[in-house]
């Protein structure tokens, strides 16, 4: 007996309200940018560091999502893997962010990197030892070769899962799955080596093993919060065959709930390792964020990146309630560009030998870009596209999808 | 089976669609007390049966709550105010090292006491039978059959209807659940003599087999590799370090436990300026004082402090105006180094620090006693009485001062 198919779609744009937002956020922010840079570059290149990693947060972030989604064979997600697959966007994004980060690494004044001063890197037996990593070459070399990796397999991964509209059957699937396996790997690495170049090679002298960890924590904690804003976006719009079941959506809380906790497993086991052990090489990074204002934003961290979330996502109604997802989202998101601050920023303060946190409307200026940039590459993205995977074999039983 | 008293009317069904539809048409038709057994969970069931979450999360977060909190003041009390001790140079209070323990305090109490309470409260432990045990029901729904019951303490609860309604759901088989004589008889006691002997038996084998463990076990080849690591004894030759030296000398600073450097070393103008008795001449202290004055002070300077009354004492008079205007960290600099003329030698290595600023108020009462005999020696005229007298006093206030 052959079985009817009963997914009957019919495609549906972003509504003009998402263009317009996204055109005024992108233009505000790009004015606010380039003022930015023309007044102070290297304020900028800190501010545009932020900007940079969250779009690396977003865009890796759903490339890994999707991946663990081939990988695992999820059945939940599907219904709205296509949302995940436009976020990859904001892998090209990400480059534009990182330019005046990269012409800070050649410029000999007012650069935001201290590795990149060979006569200072020559005269300090640390770096000089740690030279064959940090130099503005292979520093060069790895944002370009990874950027270009994810890229590839963006196609391959996100590529045939358009095409698999047409066609149908299981056969695509499959090789999603397969390279999706070896793209997981790749993550790993390319989030780690992001993580250590970009940031923890502000202070070239400090080195955590925990640090890629670390930021992979926050990074899919956004992941899902971005996810969750944009399924309760698309299923108000109704953009979505059959509207989004509860279960779908106590699935997104719990994973947001659960990055919650993580990241603050991570950051608290960080924190305590290197405050036991105590030894100077390793303190040196935490004293100028545990002294003076700087210690406050630190116990500000603790609360908006883990208390706050935790409390609200904690109690089984509030997962799948989306209203309350869509604040505890809101809430992630803005931690994690707060966290960004905390990591980076405590350097700026040093450079300019201000004690106090720096924070004004450059930093917001190069947010905003960075959500505007981000918004224009998903609106683009999703520009004439099915907004629902028509041709995946599992998407009827993860429509009815129950916990 | 005690046929009188009837406990539920139970339905056994043959598919999981089948116990789903008649969960769901017993809420419809009001029931409030049932319940549906089945081999596995069933996907819908919770919204068929029309379950409320569980609100056992409040009551672990109260407990967990509770016994984190107390550990942490646990913690603080053993830590930083009964016995304090600096353990890798850490604050008496560190806090950050003590997360990890109140997290599994909290993980472990929070588990442990739910199931407690559930047993406890729920199960109204030490009882442990119910009317679904041992029937046909509860055997058939925990191997291939899907079962649902009502209770008969449902308001609407009619045995022939319930009936007519699992047959109209094509029930497989319908039957009533009764209770069990014992069920119906038994009171709860908490002091049934077959309870407290239970009790006292696996408090016996848990006690046992720890004293066993403690004792012997750990003790036993090969669990006794930690105590048979090799280790340099005191004195012994070294086969590792280059000198062949098993005592290594410690860095430079290294304070000795116990032993608090004397900051003031060959600089008794400060140590006269900054340092002041912590005691107050209380009995105890004085009592101190005056042992470890007649221990360390008197061979050269007197029981009395006033040297010189048998020949070859050797030791200055302290009753001397020079000494009562000395200040007391002066006099302390001098027990602990010795005088700046070197007649006296320094006794930091036979007294304490508390037992030097005991001496020290001791020696301000021998210096009073002279003073008030030299009062009495300038108002008395005649010279041999006043002699005397002096002697009488002194030997009086001194029973005093004991």
């Amino acid at each position: 007996m052959k079985k009817e198919k009963i997914v009957r779609y019919e495609q549906k744009d972003l509504p003009a309200s998402y263009t317009k937002w996204s055109n005024i956020l992108l233009i505000l922010g790009l004015v606010l940018g380039i003022l930015a840079y023309w007044i102070d570059p290297q304020r900028a290149a800190f501010a545009s560091l932020i900007g940079f990693m969250l779009s690396v947060s977003i865009g890796m972030g759903a490339m890994f999502l999707i991946a663990i989604e081939h990988a695992s064979g999820a059945i939940w997600s599907v219904p709205f893997r296509r949302i995940t697959e436009y976020m990859t966007g904001a892998l090209y994004v990400a480059p534009i962010l990182a330019v005046p980060v990269i012409i800070s690494l050649f410029s000999h004044h007012g650069g935001i990197y201290h590795w990149t001063h060979t006569e200072d890197v020559l005269s300090d037996p640390f770096l000089s030892k740690k030279m064959a990593y940090l130099n503005t070459q292979s520093f060069m070399i790895r944002f370009i070769a990874i950027w270009l990796l994810n890229v590839v397999f963006k196609f391959l991964m996100v590529g045939s899962s358009f095409k698999q509209d047409k066609t149908g059957g299981q056969a695509i699937s499959k090789r999603n799955a397969f390279w999706s396996a070896i793209y997981v790997a790749i993550f790993a690495i390319s989030v780690t080596v992001y993580a250590v170049d970009f940031m923890m090679s502000l202070e070239p002298h400090w080195f955590s093993t925990m640090y890629g960890v670390y930021f992979f924590a926050g990074t899919f904690s956004t992941v899902m919060a971005m996810l969750t804003l944009y399924v309760i976006y698309f299923d108000k719009n109704k953009m979505l065959i059959t509207g989004i079941r509860s279960d779908h959506y106590y699935s997104l809380g719990g994973w947001m709930f659960a990055f919650t906790a993580f990241w603050a497993y991570i950051a608290f086991s960080q924190f305590m390792l290197i405050w036991y052990a105590n030894i100077p090489e390793e303190t040196f990074w935490y004293i100028p964020r545990m002294e003076g204002v700087w210690a406050y934003v630190s116990i500000g961290l603790m609360l908006i990146k883990f208390i706050v979330p935790f409390g609200l996502l904690i109690q089984r109604e509030s997962k799948s309630n989306p209203s309350r997802l869509k604040l505890a989202a809101y809430w992630i998101i803005g931690a994690h560009v707060y966290d960004l601050y905390w990591l980076i920023y405590p350097t700026y303060s040093k450079m300019v030998g201000n004690v106090n946190p720096i924070f004004g409307w450059q930093e917001i200026g190069f947010i905003i870009l960075a959500v505007g940039l981000m918004m224009t590459s998903f609106r683009m993205a999703a520009k004439g596209k099915n907004h629902i995977p028509i041709g995946d074999p599992k998407l009827e039983r993860g429509l009815n999808f129950h916990l | 089976m005690y046929k009188d008293k009837i406990y539920a009317a139970a339905a056994l069904f043959n598919t999981a669609d089948g116990i789903v539809e008649a969960a769901r048409k017993v809420k419809a038709e009001g029931y409030t007390k049932f319940d549906v057994n089945t081999p596995y969970p069933l996907h819908g069931m919770d919204p068929a049966m029309g379950l409320k979450p569980s609100k056992i999360g409040y009551f672990t977060m109260a407990v967990g709550s509770f016994f984190a909190s107390l550990m942490t003041f646990f913690i603080y009390w053993t830590n930083s105010v009964d016995y304090p001790a600096i353990i890798g140079g850490k604050p008496f209070f560190a806090f950050p090292s003590y997360i990890p323990v109140i997290f599994e305090v909290f993980i472990l109490t929070s588990a442990v006491l739910s199931v407690a309470m559930m047993i406890l409260f729920l199960f109204k432990f030490p009882n442990n039978s119910h009317p679904l045990h041992d029937s046909a029901f509860a055997k058939s729904t925990s191997s291939d059959r899907f079962g649902i019951y009502i209770e008969a303490k449902d308001p609407k609860f009619d045995y022939d209807k319930i009936v007519a309604m699992f047959k109209g759901l094509n029930a497989e088989i319908t039957e009533p659940i009764y209770y069990d004589t014992e069920e119906v008889t038994w009171k709860p006691k908490i002091w049934d003599p077959k309870f407290i002997l239970g009790l006292l038996f696996i408090s016996f084998v848990t006690s046992a087999s720890v004293y066993v463990y403690m004792n012997k076990i750990i003790y036993m080849s090969p669990m006794n590799w930690m105590m048979d690591q090799p280790r340099a004894d005191y004195g012994e030759t070294s086969e590792f370090f280059a000198d062949r030296m098993s005592m290594r000398t410690p860095p430079a600073g290294t304070v000795a436990q116990g032993f608090m450097p004397y900051k003031y070393r060959g600089d008794h103008l400060s140590a006269s300026e900054n340092l002041s008795n912590p005691f107050t001449p209380s009995k105890e202290v004085l009592e101190l004082g005056q042992k470890k004055f007649a221990t360390f002070c008197s061979p050269c300077h007197g029981d009395d402090g006033v040297a010189g009354r048998i020949v070859g004492m050797p030791g200055a008079n302290l009753t001397l105006d020079m000494y009562k205007e000395m200040s007391d960290g002066m006099l302390y600099h001098i027990i602990t180094q010795g005088s700046r003329a070197g007649l006296m030698s320094g006794l930091e290595s036979q007294i304490t620090r508390d037992e030097r600023w005991a001496i020290i108020h001791f020696v301000r009462v021998l210096q009073n006693i002279e003073q008030t005999n030299d009062d009495v020696a300038e108002e008395d005229d005649d010279m041999w009485g006043d002699e005397e007298d002096m002697w009488g006093d002194e030997e009086v206030s001194t029973e005093e001062v004991e």
